[in-house]
C-alpha cells in the first residue's frame, strides 16, 4: 500500500492581510489541479494521512478535497486506487 | 479568594499517541518510545494502551518491555514533532484563558476561572477542550476539574483516556480519599513507606491524620501534604513566561560509554561547562558557587560542591573549578556511568566584584568576551560550529550536545526569594 499521506507542490497566495490561500496542487506525477474554490479553515488532524496542521477545505473539478498545512509543507490525504 | 476553576489537561501516552497519529500503519499495535540503547538511554519513555495492556511501564529497560512484549513497535524519540504538538496544544488553551502553567511537555494546569461567565462553568470548558483537541490535534486528553491544582491533577488521572473528571466540595471524599496516598504530588516512595508504617496508606488517610503527627514525622511537608489531601491548595496558576527565580543552573549527562579516566571527564566537563556558563549569561548571572555529581557504573553518585573566589559566567573557570574538585573527590574505585556539573550560588550581573591585584583583569574580561563570541557563532551556525580541540580526542563524548532535551518538568515548588 502507498503511504497515505501525499507531499505536494502548492502554488499559493498570500493576501496583503498575511492570510495564506492555496491557488493550485501538483501532484506526484506532474499534473496540475487548480482549486476552484475554498469552503473552510481550520485546524484540524488527519487520522487518515496521520497528522495534524491547518485543514483547507477545497472544491477541486467539482469535488470535495482536504488540503492540509503542515507546519511548513502541504500534505493530502491519497485515495484509494 | 473568590473559588477558583482550574483544569490539569494530561495529554495520554502523549509521545506514543503523537507517533501512531503520525503512522497510521502502527495505531492498531503496542507501540511504545523509547531512548536509544546505543547511547545508554535505553528506557522506556511512553507507551500506547496496547503496550500498556502488555505489562509494558515506563522507565523500565527496553529489553523488559520486549520480554513482556515481543511484537512491541519501539521507536526512537522525536522531541522537534512533540514540541510541535505542546505548542499546538497551549495555542488552544490560549483560547480559553490566558493563566496556563505547562507542567512538562504534556501536561498543563489552566485557571479558567475568570473565563466561565464567557464560555460556561469549568465541567463545560474542560469538555469542549476534549473534544476539540481530538478532532484538531487529533490525540486524546484526560482533563481533571477542581478549585485547586493538586484535585485537578489527581482528576486528570482517575478517567483516561479521553475524559472529564470534576472533583467538588461535595465529591472529593469518595473520589480522592480512596486514592494511595502515593498519587498525591511529593509523596515519593520514601515517604510513602514511611505513612505506610503508620497504616496511611490512602489520601484519605492522610487527610483525617493529625496534622502535627505527620509534622513530627515529615517536617514542613507533613502540613503541606496533609493540606494537599484535604484539597487546601493556594498555589496559583502560573503564567507561561513567568520565569521562576533561577536558584541555580546545571546540566549533566549519561555518557554514550563508562567514563575511565581523567582525560574523559575533562571532555565531558568541557562540554557541559561551556553549556553552564553559556545560560549563566543568557540569564545575566554570575556564580559564586560550583557543584559536581558523579555517579559510577554501580549507580553509586555522590554530590560535592566548592565555592569561588571571585563570581564567573565564564566556562573555563566552572571548568577548573568542577575538575578540582572531581579530581579531590573521585579515586576511580569504578569507571563513571554519568556526570553533572552545576552553578550555584548565583547572583546579579552588577554584583560588585573584588579585583585582584595579583591578577590580570584584562585577560579574564578577554576570556569572557571570548565566550560571548562563542555564544554568538553557535546561536547562528550550530552547536558544533566551533569546538575545543579536546572535544577531537574522543569522538563519542566530544559528540555530546549538552544543549538537548532541556524539557524535563520543573518542580511545583516555585523557590521564592
Amino acid at each position: 500500500m502507498k503511504n497515505p499521506k501525499v507531499y505536494v507542490d502548492v502554488i499559493a497566495r498570500f493576501s496583503a492581510d498575511g492570510e495564506l490561500f492555496p491557488l493550485e496542487i501538483i501532484w506526484e506525477d506532474g499534473r496540475r489541479y487548480a482549486i476552484d474554490r475554498i469552503t473552510e479553515i481550520r485546524r484540524a488532524s488527519s487520522m487518515k494521512a496521520g497528522g495534524t496542521g491547518i485543514r483547507y477545505g477545497c472544491i477541486i473539478n467539482n469535488h470535495r478535497t482536504y488540503v492540509f498545512f503542515e507546519e511548513d509543507r502541504w500534505f493530502v490525504e491519497r485515495r484509494h486506487e | 479568594m473568590k473559588v477558583r476553576t482550574i483544569l490539569h489537561v494530561d495529554a495520554n501516552s502523549f509521545y506514543a499517541s503523537v507517533e501512531c497519529l503520525h503512522r497510521p500503519e502502527i495505531r492498531d499495535k503496542a507501540v511504545a518510545v523509547g531512548g536509544d540503547a546505543s547511547l545508554r538511554h535505553g528506557i522506556i519513555l511512553a507507551k500506547n494502551q496496547k503496550a500498556k495492556a502488555m505489562g509494558v511501564k515506563t522507565g523500565e529497560a527496553l529489553w523488559q518491555a520486549r520480554q513482556k512484549c515481543p511484537d512491541l513497535v519501539i521507536l526512537t524519540p522525536n522531541y522537534p514533532l512533540y514540541l510541535r504538538f505542546s505548542r499546538i496544544l497551549r495555542e488552544i488553551f490560549y483560547e480559553y484563558s490566558d493563566l496556563v502553567e505547562p507542567f512538562g511537555l504534556d501536561e498543563a494546569w489552566i485557571d479558567v476561572t475568570g473565563s466561565t461567565g464567557l464560555f460556561g462553568g469549568g465541567g463545560m470548558i474542560a469538555e469542549e477542550l476534549r473534544k476539540r483537541i481530538k478532532k484538531e490535534v487529533g490525540i486524546t486528553v484526560s482533563i481533571g476539574v477542581a478549585n485547586n491544582k493538586i484535585f485537578s491533577k489527581l482528576g486528570s488521572d482517575i478517567k483516561k483516556p479521553d475524559a472529564v473528571t470534576e472533583i467538588t466540595p461535595s465529591n472529593y471524599r469518595q473520589l480522592v480519599w480512596p486514592l494511595p496516598a502515593s498519587d498525591l504530588l511529593y509523596v515519593g516512595p520514601a515517604t510513602g513507606r514511611k505513612l505506610h508504617c503508620y497504616g496511611i496508606n490512602t489520601i484519605g488517610d492522610l487527610a483525617k491524620a493529625d496534622p502535627a503527627f505527620l509534622h513530627r514525622l515529615l517536617g514542613k511537608m507533613g502540613y503541606v501534604l496533609h493540606g494537599f489531601a484535604n484539597g487546601l491548595d493556594n498555589s496559583p496558576v502560573e503564567r507561561l513566561g513567568e520565569e521562576a527565580v533561577i536558584k541555580s543552573i546545571g546540566n549533566g549527562t549519561t555518557t554514550p560509554r563508562d567514563l575511565v579516566c581523567d582525560e574523559d571527564v575533562r571532555i565531558v566537563y568541557w562540554s557541559l561547562c561551556e553549556s553552564v556558563a553559556s545560560r549563566l549569561r543568557q540569564h545575566g548571572f554570575l556564580c559564586r558557587g560550583v557543584q559536581i555529581c558523579v555517579r559510577d557504573n554501580r549507580l553509586v553518585s555522590f554530590e560535592r560542591q566548592t565555592r569561588l573566589d571571585r563570581p564567573t559566567c565564564v566556562s573555563c573557570d566552572i571548568f577548573d573549578a568542577a575538575m578540582v574538585l572531581f579530581r579531590k573527590s573521585y579515586d576511580w574505585a569504578n569507571p563513571i556511568r554519568s556526570i553533572g556539573v552545576r552553578a550555584i550560588n548565583l547572583v546579579g550581573p552588577h554584583t560588585a566584584i573584588q579585583t585582584s591585584l595579583f591578577e590580570d583583569e584584562e585577560r579574564l574580561s578577554k576570556r569572557e568576551k571570548l565566550d560571548i563570541a562563542v555564544d554568538d557563532i553557535r546561536r547562528r551556525f550550530g552547536h558544533f560550529s566551533i569546538h575545543r580541540a579536546v572535544m577531537l580526542r574522543d569522538h563519542a563524548l566530544g559528540g555530546i550536545n549538552p544543549t538537548e532535551h532541556t524539557i524535563h518538568p520543573v518542580g511545583y515548588f516555585k523557590p521564592s526569594g
